[in-house]
């Protein structure tokens, strides 16, 4: 709870700082802000508790969870500066806009009642909406809010449904009492409608097959800030909030909801990285193996035991990757009217350190071993051949030895093709943040026990 | 209050809604003017509050007028950065058509 009101602190006081002409000092002193925010809710992970009438229940789900978004903060705030460089006037609305996002998405994972839940994802899908529109002369970047503005807003309308049916059926909002009612009295059958309006509402926002249509077109046009926010934060805010609401929504699973969530797994998987595989723009490819990764993640509510510490595990391979990626790219593709794999031709020679933890991120999320990617995709398949779905764990790895295609497309135009342009100099920061996040790649990998037993 | 509930049926409630809330669908899917698909999902957020307030009166309990509340701020608050977003593609294409917006395709 206390880190929700001192994340929000934190966002008026980068705002404010614009006021006392204090613009330099935004960057930094939000990331030393952070930080001291991650530490105190480390702290807190020891001590659980329900506040305000259970809106907000602080378990280790939620501390472990907002720890990893505030680290994948971190490391967005400290893009920002150098990806801010033309518009310096409106970087603390960036980087509040940000923390107020951060804001949303630890309301989203430690919900103790749906409405605390609706606000959360109304926090974070609103400062979407604005930093993928940010760019506010460019017209993909418009188009691009617009449609992630019109497709967002439609998935909000369905999850308040879904909500409204849930509490038609239940009489409350609140999680312990919806547990209860279901549990010992005879309820209208409607509150399962409501689930799988939440579902398709979640859904929605976590890019899956087939409510995917959106994502590839708004990850093209959005910066490639947003684009990263998007791909590494959003996706998994989402994923996380999704099981939270099935495990606490849905106690004893139907065989039709799992069927369901197979169904979508796969088509996610196999789409997301056969349309991967055509595509020549690196965001959109980017969008497609998103998709693919959404669909191994989903595929985590089929478990039983250990589930959340195994959705743990690959959200942070995933999106530390993508951090990785990303720094890389927005490097690589600044001033640069669209994003082609061309971009990249030669770019190991001039940049050998950059290019190769582009390599590796690359690696990491096709699944190669010693990088945390592998270690997410086999522990999951591990468990998932328990459930006996055995044909999803089949198409798990087709898919992820599809996905070894279009990743190499990039390695090998960065070694063995020749640059016609050359590139500025690398910033400093873009390179601490690759580094960092490859370093942190590779750790996860080496201790995976570290996150896996978190959660107990 | 609640004499006129059981009156009704709270049943002819949650059809009312969910006609009122597929017209929003509909709206958002079929017609191409962005203006009007924004009215459309304001008809979608309007529908599930009535529910709402249907089925607070329904259960007797005040926590589901307080989420209509939460849900009209919230629908504001949208509906303002989605004009925003619209200012600017009308500065910049002269023309509010969704179907001119076909700049990102793969």
């Amino acid at each position: 709870m206390n880190t929700l009101i001192a994340i929000s602190g934190l966002g008026i006081l980068s705002l404010l700082a614009e006021i006392f002409n204090a613009r330099k000092a935004i960057v930094p002193v939000t990331i030393i802000g952070l930080l001291a925010i991650l530490g105190f809710n480390i702290s807190t992970y020891n001590h659980l508790g329900a506040y305000y009438n259970n809106m907000m229940i602080t378990d280790k789900f939620s501390v472990a969870f907002s720890s990893l978004f505030i680290v994948i903060t971190i490391f967005l705030v400290a893009l920002s500066h150098e990806f801010y460089k033309d518009q310096k006037t409106k970087i603390s609305d960036y980087v509040g806009i940000k923390v107020f996002l951060l804001a949303g998405t630890v309301a989203m994972v430690s919900f103790g009642n749906l409405s605390m839940f609706f606000l959360g994802i109304e926090v974070l899908s609103i400062s979407l909406y604005i930093l993928a529109a940010s760019n506010r002369l460019n017209l993909k970047s418009n188009e691009a809010g617009m449609k992630y503005f019109l497709m967002g807003s439609f998935a909000s309308g369905i999850i308040l449904f879904g909500i409204c049916l849930i509490y038609g059926a239940t009489g409350s909002f609140d999680l312990n009492t919806i547990l209860l009612v279901i549990s010992t009295q005879a309820y209208p059958q409607w509150y399962f409608i409501g689930i799988i309006f939440l579902l398709i509402g979640m859904l929605f926002k976590i890019a899956t097959v087939p409510f995917h249509f959106w994502a590839p077109d708004v990850y093209e046009g959005s910066p490639a800030l947003t684009t990263a926010t998007m791909s590494s934060l959003a996706k998994i805010v989402a994923m996380a909030t999704l099981y939270k609401l099935v495990m606490a929504l849905l106690p004893v699973q139907m065989y039709s909801f799992q069927l369901i969530i197979v169904c979508v797994a796969i088509a996610s998987m196999v789409l997301g990285n056969i349309m991967a595989l055509r595509q020549n723009n690196v965001k959109r490819m980017f969008a497609f193996s998103g998709i693919s990764h959404a669909g191994f993640m989903v595929s985590t509510l089929l478990l039983m035991s250990n589930a959340a510490n195994t959705l743990l595990y690959y959200a942070s391979a995933y999106a530390v990757a993508g951090v990785a990626f990303f720094a890389v790219v927005m490097y690589v593709t600044k001033d640069k009217e669209n994003e082609t794999i061309d971009s990249f031709n030669g770019f190991g020679k001039s940049h050998p350190l950059l290019a190769g933890i582009l390599t590796a991120s690359l690696l990491s999320m096709a699944g190669i071993p010693i990088l945390s990617g592998f270690f997410a995709k086999f522990f999951l398949l591990n468990q998932l051949v328990h459930t006996g779905w055995l044909v999803l764990v089949i198409v798990a790895i087709i898919s992820s030895i599809i996905s070894v295609g279009y990743y190499f497309k990039i390695i090998l135009a960065m070694y063995t093709k020749d640059s016609e342009h050359t590139l500025p100099k690398v910033p400093v920061m873009y390179q601490i943040v690759a580094v960092v996040a490859l370093i942190l790649n590779i750790a996860l990998g080496l201790f995976p026990n570290v996150v896996l037993n978190l959660l107990g | 209050m609640n004499n006129i509930l059981v009156q009704i049926g709270i049943e002819n409630y949650i059809f009312l809604c969910v006609v009122l809330f597929c017209i929003g669908i509909f709206g958002v899917l079929y017609r191409r003017n962005a203006i009007i698909m924004f009215m459309s999902i304001e008809i979608m957020l309007n529908a599930v509050n009535l529910l709402f307030v249907a089925f607070s009166t329904f259960h007797q309990d005040a926590q589901g007028q307080v989420f209509v509340f939460f849900s009209m701020a919230v629908a504001a608050a949208e509906v303002a950065v989605g004009l925003a977003i619209l200012v600017s593609i009308f500065r910049n294409s002269s023309s509010i058509d969704i179907d001119n917006l076909k700049n990102l395709k793969g």
